[in-house]
């Protein structure tokens, strides 16, 4: 499954990555109302971060954990309304880390203590990548349901986003680790072992002690939730290697998104995770640019020419230009065409570098060209998926 | 002392480095300092990298790169006085787990670090590359907010005189980067928000890096989109307009992302109030490039006289 059309239409699961700021979260829910539409599939799009402006064209008052429905009205492309659905959540993490919480508590005693101890919120936060690890849990969860046959996980900007991946690991790691066992191991017995001793004396006296028994006591209850938490984090790792499983990197052609995915390409492969498509975002038409530069002659001529800046003139009467103004609006687009030329040629270069890399690592480089026009209704977001070609 | 903040990617630390170029030449003694490990900072500064003992890399111009373990060892040495700290080994299991397990110690070794530089007046200023702006606020508060959580002990007290070096605002502040883009920019907004409403750390600038270039500015916009609506329409004559139609089109994409790119940029002005936006141009070089914080210093330098 390379081929970013059969992974719409037959796949379970599709992890976006990429650079922050490069419309991922646009480029997700493009790719999942496109999948409505035209593989009938009933497509669940998780986003962490969604723009105002696209929760506006989804028709979304407000995005929260729950799970919303898209209007399929809001969904009409040329005409039709998509033979399958769309929705869309957001990740919420401390709504989510609650939510975890109680279903792996071993009772409600537990649950409320965890969910009332005062560290709980600024851990939850912090450690372990804990937004990492509940963007994984969210995924599994929608991909394990049977309500959508697609999931498109937009992940969240980390700043390795590869952190995302690793959290299930790491939350084992956790559970595994000697630190942790040390911890914990104060409360149950209150005798410090040999090897926890000179932990404890520093942090005594650098964070007091009953900053200290504070930690421990949440810890100790964290740890009665190993078993859930290892055992979800086995389950995690497990689908992220499935066969319907796939990854999909975005990006711009700009140099700093450019180094980031060629990263994330590489790292995907060391990892054995599958890369089907890489998609080139943003980019400006080359088709259009080649007309350009193939005009650019006659431009130069043109604007020399006192026929054209009559033409010009005529064309824009009713403002009533000055010369001056018809002068610098005319040159403006002669020397704005070349400059858009000579950078398309630059972002043409680097596209054909990022499909060398990408034939390297068995992904197909996909193009999405620039939108001439603001984001407006979620039927803009078909078109967007459908525009995606080969690159 | 400068902490420099803003969303992952809006180049920070190219506007760090390039604001430490130019306070070093200025005369001043700056010290220049990297808070995660990334390397990014040793690159922008075009030097191999950086450890936790600053070094002079220019003249005047100091730079570090934080590391909490190391950190953690100068403040054991300096507060704790504990003779046992030799016989530890390596300190960085311990603050692994102490870091996991209590919220804030990480930061506030790293911060403790940057304001007693300032108390000990090492350097006449102190330019962060700061966290993301998901972070800053952990970064920047991290004494106020371990202080709420912890009733006794060294570092309670300790949190004591950081807050009076971190609020005020005659030696403190946040310099908020961000890109023209809706995320970045909204991101900002609330940032300003927070640290005003949330924190008594105050905002020293707003700037907008990598900002476009009007195509056609003001009132000639309007000649340039009756212009496109003309040959669009078929309105001119056929041969200005089979000349013109491609590159009105490529050029409407670049109008289209400026006015949005100026829709954002009153948003952002609003938000930053009487501190104003400083705008930085978008450079035609790449990031990566030699001489790029050179070429960002001089022009902050005109934009700043």
């Amino acid at each position: 499954m390379n081929n970013l059309r059969d992974v719409l239409q037959h796949g379970r699961l599709v992890v976006v990555c990429g650079s922050g700021g490069v419309g991922k979260t646009t480029m997700s829910a493009s790719l999942g109302a496109f999948a409505a539409h035209a593989y009938q599939r009933r497509v669940l799009v998780l986003t962490v971060d969604p723009a105002r402006r696209l929760a506006d064209a989804l028709g979304l008052d407000s995005f929260g954990n729950a799970v919303v429905d898209v209007d399929p009205q809001l969904l009409m492309h040329n005409g039709v309304a998509p033979a399958g659905s769309m929705y869309a959540a957001m990740i919420d993490t401390k709504a989510s880390w609650d939510e975890l919480i109680a279903r792996c508590a071993p009772n409600a005693e537990v649950c409320e203590k965890v969910l009332t101890n005062k560290l709980y919120k600024n851990l939850t936060e912090r450690f372990v990548h804990s937004h990492d690890y509940i963007a994984m849990e969210r995924l599994y969860e929608a991909q394990q349901s049977s309500n959508y046959d697609l999931v498109i996980v937009d992940t969240p900007p980390s700043r390795n986003a590869l952190d995302v991946l690793d959290a299930p690991k790491r939350m084992k790691e956790f559970f595994a680790s000697r630190l942790l066992r040390l911890l914990t191991s104060q409360a149950q017995s209150r005798l410090f072992s040999l090897a926890a001793k000179p932990f404890f004396i520093v942090a005594d006296r650098i964070l007091g002690a009953r900053f200290l028994s504070d930690i421990t006591e949440f810890f100790t209850l964290f740890r009665t939730m190993e078993e859930g938490f290892v055992a979800r984090a086995n389950e995690v790792e497990a689908v992220l290697r499935q066969q319907d499983t796939s990854f999909m990197v975005v990006t711009t052609l700009e140099p700093a998104p450019l180094r980031e995915s060629n990263f994330l390409i590489d790292e995907l492969r060391n990892r054995s995770f599958h890369l089907s498509s890489v998609i080139a975002n943003r980019v400006t038409p080359f088709e259009l640019l080649r007309v350009v530069e193939g005009s650019l002659g006659s431009l130069q001529q043109s604007i020399q020419d006192p026929r054209f800046v009559h033409a010009v003139v005529g064309a824009t009467e009713s403002l009533e230009p000055s010369a001056e103004q018809v002068a610098r609006v005319v040159n403006a687009i002669a020397q704005g065409s070349e400059l858009a030329v000579s950078q398309g040629k630059v972002d043409l270069d680097r596209l054909h570098h990022l499909g060398q890399h990408c034939s390297e690592a068995g992904a197909q480089l996909y193009v999405c060209a620039v939108a001439e026009t603001d984001l407006k209704s979620a039927s803009d977001l078909v078109a967007i998926g459908d525009s995606v070609k080969p690159a | 002392m400068l902490f420099i903040t803003g969303k992952g990617g809006v180049g920070k630390t190219t506007f760090a480095s390039a604001l430490a170029q130019l306070s070093a030449a200025s005369g001043k003694r700056t010290l220049v300092v990297e808070m995660d490990d990334k390397g990014a900072l040793a690159h922008a500064l075009r030097i191999e990298s950086l450890q936790f003992a600053e070094r002079e890399i220019a003249p005047n111009l100091f730079a570090m790169a934080m590391n909490t373990e190391d950190s953690l060892r100068e403040y054991i040495r300096l507060f704790v006085k504990n003779p046992l700290v030799s016989t530890f080994g390596p300190l960085a299991k311990i603050l692994d787990f102490v870091a996991n397990a209590a919220p804030g110690v990480k930061e506030i070794l790293a911060v403790g670090k940057l304001c007693w530089e300032v108390r000990e007046r090492n350097y006449d200023i102190v330019i962060v590359d700061a966290e993301a702006t998901g972070h800053i606020v952990a970064q920047v508060d991290a004494p106020a907010i371990l202080s709420n959580l912890v009733q006794v002990g060294v570092i309670r007290d300790q949190t004591r005189w950081m807050q009076e070096i971190l609020h005020d605002q005659s030696a403190t502040g946040v310099v908020v980067v961000t890109t023209p883009e809706e995320i970045p920019v909204l991101e900002t907004i609330q940032l300003l928000d927070t640290l005003q409403s949330k924190t008594k750390v105050s905002v020293s600038a707003v700037v907008a890096n990598r900002v476009h270039p009007d195509v056609v500015a003001g009132g000639d916009l309007a000649v340039f989109s009756q212009l496109a609506d003309s040959v669009e329409s078929g309105r001119i004559a056929s041969e200005p307009a089979s000349v013109l139609r491609a590159p009105l089109r490529l050029l409407g994409i670049a109008i289209q992302r400026r006015k949005r790119e100026i829709g954002l940029l009153e948003q952002l002005a609003t938000s930053a109030k009487e501190r104003g936006v400083l705008f930085m141009p978008i450079l035609e070089i790449d990031e990566q490039e030699a001489g790029i914080t050179s070429v960002m210093s001089s022009v902050l330098k005109d934009e700043l006289t």
